[in-house]
């Protein structure tokens, strides 16, 4: 549908008040000083604002689909593509996500980044990665998503290396960037093949053509494949989660926003609004859950020792994601959603709460000296026990109704496996939450004198986005997931995932007891981490003396790092430095100094003939002239 | 063989002393010499030719002519820079004349 007035004006402000506010702040932000975030936030509240508005305008259309055409972007022959947006209510799902997290993670960075000496620079880079991400979710061209992919992208470097004096900072930056080039590979070698079968990259007439058929099923599972790779890179999925637990080096705000609740989202977002694509080929589907099953277990068993209090929600969001495309492979495309929505609020907050916790402790991160923060930053304390319940799953906070739909969706469907293995991701996320609970805010304070005279709880500004995050994270569940399976959620997404078919949700029986295997694992989880963190501390260590193979291996990150540093890093590196020290240094400037040297040779051995005296000259003349002569004579003698 | 015959000879085995002189003496003065004598080479053959060769007389002697005054005025600058040399350097020896090698 033609879009009305204003909704055409809201869809065009909401991605280009936060670019406004990026230009201005980068060229003025420096004069405001430590007023620098009045502009750019209030840019983002604005856009906050309109995207709720986007929100309620698909809640009130819901089987609409807002389109609008803004300009011809590119035109080169028979190829267009035009800058066009669209809301939907999956994006409708996004905007509100995107807006309202955008917004507080922007209030909290007041108080966060307050006395940075990058501080317009930080608010500048946040406002640019608003303009991308929204850019992403409203597009409605393959291309023009792939721009705000791109734009996103670009923010999540500029934001993690924003400490860039930092060594590893800018490496992590680094890192980010070149591992999600390999994915991006993908994303446009199926951009290539979509436009090669169909001849348009614009949504409504991709799919139009996936739905008559016209793409032959053996390419379709080539560009599901190559488009999930793309997903595989921002998503931070196995084998190119690495660029991920580095990020943590940024800011915390920025873990919060761009590695949790919205960029990371990016990858699910572009498969699930592919889904018209995807349910055409069963093996792309496969190979989605099976690669999020194998990366959410394989982040679980990760995130188990890490000490540092961020790599371990790092983890556990690597984990997340994969959870997200177990569900989209399996064809739960709503509990997906539902899970992508619910945990970039309650991901949100743990990692905003994590930031309170490191500015508590100012600066610390490792858990090992934390301890005991309860009664000091008690209102962190409590909003982090939302969030981490939330992301544990117990009833009735968000993350439980999502991540049980998911679970019993590859139980009803027959995936038994999966489900085992979601069982035991459970479990493991049920101890490594309370975990980091435990460590952080129960038994002694483990950490010197002086930073504990200075702990204190964050100021409003900081508290009060912790605190209205918590309510999502505890009550959305309740409000648009439930009953299983067919709550609100699953009514609203219909119209953009068409073909689903529903099975009524049953408390008691089959849905029920589903249901209560999850809470019930969950809870096991979080009562082992309790023994083995509050009770009998000592076992821990024990275990690891045991097994010392699978200890080291979970605290190396499975050495996945050791081994790109060898086979591509190394590799690469090696084979540059190949082409440095021989092909370019011999080959390519011998084959210049050579020709050099070949003249300045040559110019040496005929450096005597100039012997300065006027008779040597004339004698050669003189011989010349006399060659010439010979040879005209022969020439005309003959 | 008729007559012009010897006279070109001559000619030409006065361009060869000249030549010689001028590439081989190491005397300035001695060299300007030689330099006349191939000038009064080409004079003669010239000069000769015009005798000998009907409808070729005028030109011959006209470009004779020329010769000797461009000599005199060749020999005027030519002997100037000679003793504007030689107080520089109280010698007419040309093989100390090498600034220019390279």
């Amino acid at each position: 549908m033609e879009g009305t007035g204003y909704m055409k004006i809201a869809v065009a402000l909401i991605p280009l008040l936060p670019l406004l506010g990026f230009i201005v702040t980068l060229l003025f932000g420096k004069r405001w000083g430590k007023h620098a975030h009045i502009f750019p936030v209030a840019m983002v509240t604005i856009s906050a604002v309109l995207s709720v508005y986007g929100f309620e305008w698909a809640f009130r259309h819901q089987e609409e689909t807002f389109v609008w055409n803004a300009f011809t972007w590119i035109a080169a022959g028979q190829f267009t593509v035009p800058w066009g947006f669209q809301v939907d209510t999956l994006t409708g799902v996004m905007l509100l996500v995107v807006g309202v997290i955008g917004m507080l993670v922007h209030y909290y960075s007041i108080g966060y980044m307050h006395g940075d000496e990058g501080y317009y620079r930080f608010f500048a880079y946040l406002n640019l990665f608003m303009f991308a991400m929204f850019v992403l979710i409203l597009a409605d061209s393959y291309l023009l998503l792939f721009l705000g992919w791109e734009g996103v992208g670009l923010c999540s470097y500029l934001l993690i290396s924003f400490w860039f004096r930092k060594k590893s900072a800018s490496q992590a930056g680094k890192k980010a960037f070149i591992v999600n080039r390999v994915g991006d590979f993908g994303f446009t070698l199926a951009m290539f093949a979509i436009f090669v079968a169909t001849g348009t990259l614009q949504f409504t007439g991709v799919f139009e053509a996936a739905e008559k058929g016209e793409i032959a099923p053996s390419l379709m599972t080539w560009i599901c494949l190559l488009l999930f790779t793309g997903a595989i890179g921002k998503s931070a999925q196995f084998p190119l989660h690495v660029w991920l637990p580095d990020a943590m080096e940024g800011p915390t705000p920025v873990s919060a926003l761009i590695h949790a609740a919205t960029m990371v989202n990016a990858g699910v977002y572009m498969v699930a609004r592919s889904y018209p694509l995807f349910i055409q080929s069963d093996t792309a589907m496969t190979v989605v859950m099976v690669v999020g099953i194998f990366t959410s277990i394989f982040a679980a068993y990760i995130a188990i020792t890490q000490n540092d209090i961020k790599k371990v929600i790092a983890y556990s969001t690597i984990s997340s994601l994969g959870l997200m495309f177990v569900a989209l492979g399996a064809g739960a495309w709503v509990a997906g959603i539902f899970y992508l929505f619910a945990h970039g609020f309650f991901k949100g907050l743990m990692f905003l709460c994590s930031g309170s916790v490191i500015h508590a402790m100012g600066g610390e991160q490792d858990m090992r000296k934390m301890g005991g923060l309860r009664k000091k930053i008690p209102i962190t304390f409590w909003t982090m026990l939302i969030g981490a319940l939330s992301m544990v799953g117990v009833i009735p906070f968000a993350g439980f109704w999502a991540k049980d739909e998911i679970l019993g969706a590859t139980f009803i469907d027959g995936y038994y496996l999966v489900w085992a293995v979601g069982l035991l991701i459970v479990l493991l996320t049920g101890i490594y939450v309370f975990r980091l609970i435990f460590l952080t805010f129960f038994g002694e304070n483990r950490s010197d004198a002086e930073v504990q005279a200075h702990i204190h709880e964050s100021p409003p500004v900081m508290t009060v986005p912790l605190i209205l995050l918590s309510i999502p994270a505890l009550g959305l569940g309740l409000l648009v997931g439930v009953p299983p399976e067919s709550g609100w959620l699953h009514g609203f997404l219909e119209p953009v995932f068409f073909d689903l078919e529903h099975e009524p949700f049953t408390w008691i029986g089959e849905g029920g007891a589903l249901m209560g295997v999850s809470l019930v694992l969950a809870l096991v989880g979080i009562a082992i981490a309790w023994w083995l963190y509050m009770r009998q501390t000592d076992v821990p260590g024990r275990i690891a003396e045991r097994v010392p193979w699978a200890y080291k291996a979970s605290l190396n990150k499975v050495y996945m790092d050791d081994i790109y540093a060898v086979v591509p890093v190394g590799a690469t590196l090696g084979f540059a430095g190949w082409l440095w020290t021989f092909v370019d240094a011999k080959i390519i400037d011998g084959a210049v100094n050579g020709i050099a040297l070949l003249w300045g040779w040559i110019g040496d051995r005929l450096r005597p003939i100039q012997t300065g005296r006027v008779q040597n000259y004339a004698l050669y003349v003189f011989g010349g002239m006399i060659a010439l002569v010979v040879v005209l004579a022969w020439v005309w003698g003959s | 063989m008729n007559a012009l015959y010897w006279w070109l000879l001559l000619s030409f085995l006065l361009f060869c002393i000249g030549a010689f002189g001028v590439l081989a003496r190491r005397n300035v003065i001695l060299v300007v010499m030689s330099l006349e004598i191939m000038l009064n080479a080409v004079n003669l053959a010239l000069v000769a030719t015009a005798n000998f060769r009907a409808g070729a007389k005028g030109a011959g002697t006209l470009f004779a002519l020329f010769i000797i005054v461009l000599a005199a005025a060749e020999v005027t600058v030519g002997l100037a820079i000679v003793i504007a040399n030689y107080r520089n350097r109280r010698t007419v020896q040309t093989d100390t004349f090498d600034e220019l090698k390279g």
